[in-house]
């Protein structure tokens, strides 16, 4: 392999790479929002139990 | 739980082109260019091996400036309709942007070693103003983090996303208003300095770059999108 050809594949290891760590981080962002959502979404049911339950009746004025 | 998935899906899905059938039109995309650099595009008969940068070094500059462009356009749509996703857009595509300048810098600095025996020349003004844009962009960033969310923020980054595109033309024609020619010429006014294989090779690897980086602008619109959503959903859950 010639200094040329070897200087060739390195810029285009280097866009490669450069792409990949993107998309990896990416990746790990989305899969961070999907627990997110897993989590707010285990949440919405326990509210509305908690509203469906009797509440007490309070007198106002 | 389908939800997430779902959720995901709802958000990326701002276009009538769907995020997965992107990435695989993106990825064939790529896949053809590499192809054509190394196998199908002839040697030049003046730079030999290292002309193939060239092929992506020129189509990611050229990416580059279209982000910022876009940038601007954004930009200009924040303080004209006062569109609320603009913001988020505008800054989305300086990020497109600067990433992509970071490769035309290293792909740029690889092909001088070669060519010049340099990493660098100062006496260049396509690379330092190059440069310029580029550092004027990671700047953006500075300015943007160090105000709080809201109205205020989104109006200066768009004013400064802005004043960043003149410099796009100014860096285009420095190479051609520049006295001493020491980088390469590619596209002049009466057309590109090449034909047959070498520009069919270049069309595709510009498509490609073009393709991939508009992929990438979506998925990470829809990540950020989708961020903003739960944060305010928090907000009323709490």
């Amino acid at each position: 392999m010639t200094t040329a050809e070897k200087y060739v594949t390195a810029a285009y290891c280097v866009v490669f790479a450069v792409v990949l760590v993107y998309v990896l981080i990416m990746a790990l962002k989305l899969q961070r929002l999907e627990r997110e959502v897993d989590e707010l979404a285990d949440r919405v049911p326990a509210e509305d139990d908690a509203e469906e339950t009797p509440r007490e009746t309070a007198r106002v004025g | 739980m389908s939800a997430p998935a779902a959720t995901i899906g709802a958000v990326g899905r701002t276009s009538r082109i769907t995020l997965p059938a992107l990435a695989a039109t993106s990825l064939v995309l790529v896949t053809t260019a590499i192809v054509f650099v190394f196998f199908v595009a002839p040697t030049d008969a003046n730079q030999g091996f290292s002309q193939r940068i060239f092929y992506f070094h020129v189509s990611i500059a050229i990416t580059a400036y279209a982000c910022f462009a876009g940038a601007a356009w954004q930009a200009f749509r924040l303080l004209w309709k006062r569109d609320p996703l603009a913001d988020l857009k505008s800054y989305v595509c300086v990020h497109q942007g600067v990433i992509f300048g970071t490769l035309v810098l290293i792909t740029g600095s690889i092909w001088a070693k070669i060519s010049w025996g340099r990493w660098w020349l100062w006496s260049s003004d396509q690379l330092v103003l190059f440069l310029v844009l580029f550092l004027f962009y990671c700047a953006y960033f500075m300015l943007r983090f160090s105000l709080d969310p809201g109205p205020q923020r989104a109006n200066l980054s768009a004013v400064y996303a802005l004043f960043g595109v003149v410099l796009i033309p100014v860096s285009f024609a420095a190479i051609r208003l520049a006295k001493d020619i020491i980088h390469p010429v590619v596209f002049t006014l009466h057309g590109p300095n090449f034909g047959g294989w070498i520009l069919v090779t270049y069309c595709i690897s510009q498509v490609a770059l073009l393709v991939l980086a508009y992929t990438l602008y979506r998925v990470e619109l829809a990540g950020k999108q989708l961020d903003g959503r739960i944060r305010e959903l928090r907000e009323v859950l709490a």
